[in-house]
């Protein structure tokens, strides 16, 4: 059933028609209005049996989802930026001990500076935590994805981060397709746990593992998450069979066909992206999209696949590898080890900043021209680092970096006006 | 041939043969059909108050919901020694999750239980969470503190030792002023664990006035029993603190584990008391008051205090805090208030 609403609320019903038994929340922008709408539901009654629980800490949601996830409940929880890093123990814990909870990351930046915008860094924070990490690109597919998500968590016995654009996407109305409860039902089975806590059948989970096994324990989930490359292509397929359309999936191209100049990237950004694309293409540019939606495992063949044909690759990221560069780069990278393809970093957007056509528009054909950094930092204002930087050179106690700057800056609504 | 109530006027024990008294008064432990819980062969130490206390209190807990019960173990000794990997020693469904998680894990287990009860599973399963005096009253706490007041289905039961043993015996907010650790080291003017630090969370959890706290020791374990039974009979969020002497740590005697706890009781170094909704209502009292130094004297963390300078200072200092839980819980008079 199409609807106009916040994408908050559509990914929130969307939960819910998977009939979640146990949901943890604790507030953190921009994920509140997600467990606020399924707190609302459990409350009216429309959602049960279920257990809404308003836990102390981000550590605790994650905690108390480890417990109800053992005990054989399907479990569902939200997060973003500061508080996925504060569950972060427990992040690799649920993980580490097989348990398919299903997670939303409301993609926000990570402070300090302090920062409730949107970018990549607290997903890719947790690339190496065992869990399974998708990214949307719309309302709907953030929709889609988390019933998908539940499938393929369930299946595996691993846990997954379905990720979306905070503010830029769960702040977003939109038109989403809503599916029904019959449509869910049918696609997802009921949660079936390899292992569950039960008086009937004791186990001990979470022993302590020495060198002798701990390799093996660990490769199994490497083994399990490459599983996932086969499963999602087929779980999408079967998606598209129930509901319709296509949703998930891998990646997926945009104009690739004949393309000299590839642009990578992740998530809602790839609507600006394809639009400027359509605009160089009329213009003649040979230019194209690669989107990544699954970021772990990391589909290098897939990515190989569609990368290989070009002359040089554009890896626009929302986060920051401080030292490095970019992160989705360095995984492109590997995708393309041994290629003769140039592969730039752009860091863009990050902490929220707009990432627009304009600056796409230059930042693209200045890449066709292979006259950008090999790490490039998209409408950088050099100018207030340098002054910064002038700063710190002249005074031994120049004060908090971050304020300076912002000074420097000015207030940005006096700008406006 | 008309039933005969035995009484006993034995001194200095609480310890009954359990063939004297009424079946339903017996350990659990003497049961044939005992439910061994955490099972032989794990790797604690001689002499360990905190196997000693898992046992009793585990099986007490299984007795009294028939056992229907799933337990929830913090990062500690008790998860170490109890499951060297391939072996486990718990018959119980167990999970350790993390160290400082353990009460919220316990959390997401009962709101698991309570949706399946819903769903119509005919068991009435129920949980516990247990772990040593770090993972309680530091790291742990803020997880403990959350299921307190949002009232839980869970009885959480704390080991304290008073430190970190697993690592080494380090402090922890659980340990005695004056105690030596491996890092509040009997050195320097003031050796030892410093005055007017450390908490007593049996406190705080009446302060979030949960339906039940209690405390006990591994030297009245048929009290121990009796609290953990009790507990099971409670909806909501339960809390058991018991002191659990540490041979290795307190650098005492393997078989000397109960006497000391004993000594702990007697002294008013730890007050043995129940508490319903944060107030107290019963207290265990002291039956020959001893001054601390029979407390502390067999215990090496306290050997800096004797030397053959005695710390009389400190001692007296010691005494005073005995001095206050004895006024404080009413421990001469048996709590009568």
């Amino acid at each position: 059933m199409l609807k106009q609403m916040e994408g908050s609320r559509a990914v929130a019903e969307a939960v819910a028609l998977c009939r979640p038994e146990v949901i943890c929340a604790y507030p953190i922008s921009p994920q509140t209005h997600i467990v606020e709408a399924l707190g609302e539901f459990v409350k009216d009654g429309s959602l049960a049996p279920c257990e809404f629980i308003n836990v102390e800490s981000e550590f605790a949601a994650m905690s108390v989802a480890i417990g109800s996830s053992a005990a054989g409940a399907r479990t569902y929880t939200a997060t973003a930026s500061q508080g996925l890093l504060f569950m972060a123990e427990a992040v690799y814990n649920a993980s580490g001990l097989g348990l398919p909870i299903v997670m939303t990351v409301a993609n926000r930046a990570i402070g300090a500076p302090i920062n409730i915008w949107n970018d990549h860094t607290d997903a890719l924070s947790q690339r190496d935590s065992g869990w399974l990490q998708i990214f949307a690109e719309t309302n709907q597919e953030a929709l889609d994805l988390h019933i998908q998500g539940f499938r393929l968590a369930e299946e595996l016995s691993l846990p997954i981060m379905v990720c979306m654009d905070g503010f830029i996407l769960t702040h977003a109305y939109e038109r989403v397709d809503m599916p029904t409860q019959e449509q869910v039902d049918a696609y997802l089975p009921k949660y079936e746990p390899r292992q569950v806590l039960d008086p009937a059948e004791p186990v001990s989970i979470g022993a302590m593992v020495g060198p002798e096994a701990f390799m093996e324990v660990r490769y199994l989930a490497h083994a399990k998450q490459m599983e996932a490359l086969k499963l999602i292509p087929a779980y999408a397929a079967e998606f598209k069979s129930v509901f319709g359309r296509d949703s998930g999936g891998l990646v997926h191209t945009y104009k690739a066909d004949d393309a000299e100049t590839m642009v990578v990237a992740m998530g809602s950004v790839l609507g600006t992206i394809k639009d400027t694309v359509d605009e160089m293409r009329a213009a003649g540019h040979k230019i194209g999209v690669l989107g990544i939606t699954l970021f772990r495992p990391f589909p290098i063949a897939q990515v190989r696949a569609a990368l290989q044909g070009a002359q040089r690759v554009v890896v626009l990221e929302k986060s920051l590898a401080v030292g490095l560069g970019g992160i989705l780069a360095t995984n492109v990278r590997m995708a393309l080890s041994a290629l003769p393809i140039d592969v730039y970093t752009v860091v863009a957007g990050i902490g929220g900043r707009p990432i627009t056509m304009r600056s796409l528009h230059g930042l693209f054909r200045r890449a066709e021209q292979d006259d950008i950094d090999a790490v490039t930092f998209l409408d950088l204002n050099r100018a207030v680092v340098d002054k910064q930087l002038d700063r710190e050179r002249a005074k031994r106690r120049s004060g908090p970096a971050a304020e300076a700057m912002l000074r420097d800056v000015g207030v940005v609504a006096a700008k406006l006006a | 041939m008309s039933f005969q109530p035995v009484k006993f006027y034995q001194t200095g024990t609480f310890t009954v043969g359990n063939r004297l008294l009424p079946p339903e008064e017996r350990s659990v432990q003497a049961q044939a059909k005992r439910y061994n819980s955490i099972n032989s062969g794990h790797r604690a130490c001689q002499g360990c108050g905190e196997a000693l206390g898992a046992r009793y209190a585990i099986d007490a807990a299984m007795e009294a919901v028939d056992g229907q019960l799933i337990c929830a173990n913090a990062t500690g000794c008790l998860e170490v020694f109890s499951t060297p990997y391939p072996e486990t020693s718990w018959q119980v469904p167990w999970i350790h999750s993390l160290f400082g998680n353990t009460a919220a894990v316990a959390t997401g287990i009962a709101a698991a239980l309570k949706v399946k009860k819903q769903q119509g599973e005919p068991r009435n399963i129920r949980v516990v969470a247990q772990g040593g005096d770090g993972g309680t009253t530091d790291i742990g706490f803020g997880c403990l503190s959350g299921m307190f007041e949002r009232n839980d289905d869970v009885l959480y039961i704390c080991y304290d030792n008073g430190g970190y043993m697993n690592t080494g015996i380090q402090r922890s907010s659980a340990t005695p002023p004056a105690a030596r650790t491996a890092t509040t080291m009997a050195v320097g003017a003031e050796p030892g664990n410093v005055f007017g630090q450390g908490k007593f969370v049996p406190a705080i959890a009446m302060a979030h006035e949960i339906p039940y706290v209690a405390t006990a020791t591994v030297a009245d374990l048929r009290d121990l029993e009796a609290k953990v039974r009790r507990a099971m009979e409670i909806r909501g969020a339960r809390y058991i603190h018991i002191l659990v002497p540490c041979p290795l740590g307190w650098g005492t005697a393997s078989n000397e584990t109960i006497r000391i706890a004993r000594l702990a009781k007697e002294t008013g170094m730890f007050p043995v008391f129940e508490a319903e909704h944060g107030e107290v209502k019963s207290v265990l009292a002291i039956r020959h008051p001893l001054p601390v130094e029979e407390y502390l004297k067999p215990q090496k963390r306290y050997a800096h205090l004797f030397g053959k300078t005695p710390q009389v200072e400190v001692i007296a200092r010691l005494q005073e805090l005995a001095d206050r839980n004895i006024r404080k819980y009413g421990l001469l008079d048996g709590g009568e208030r």
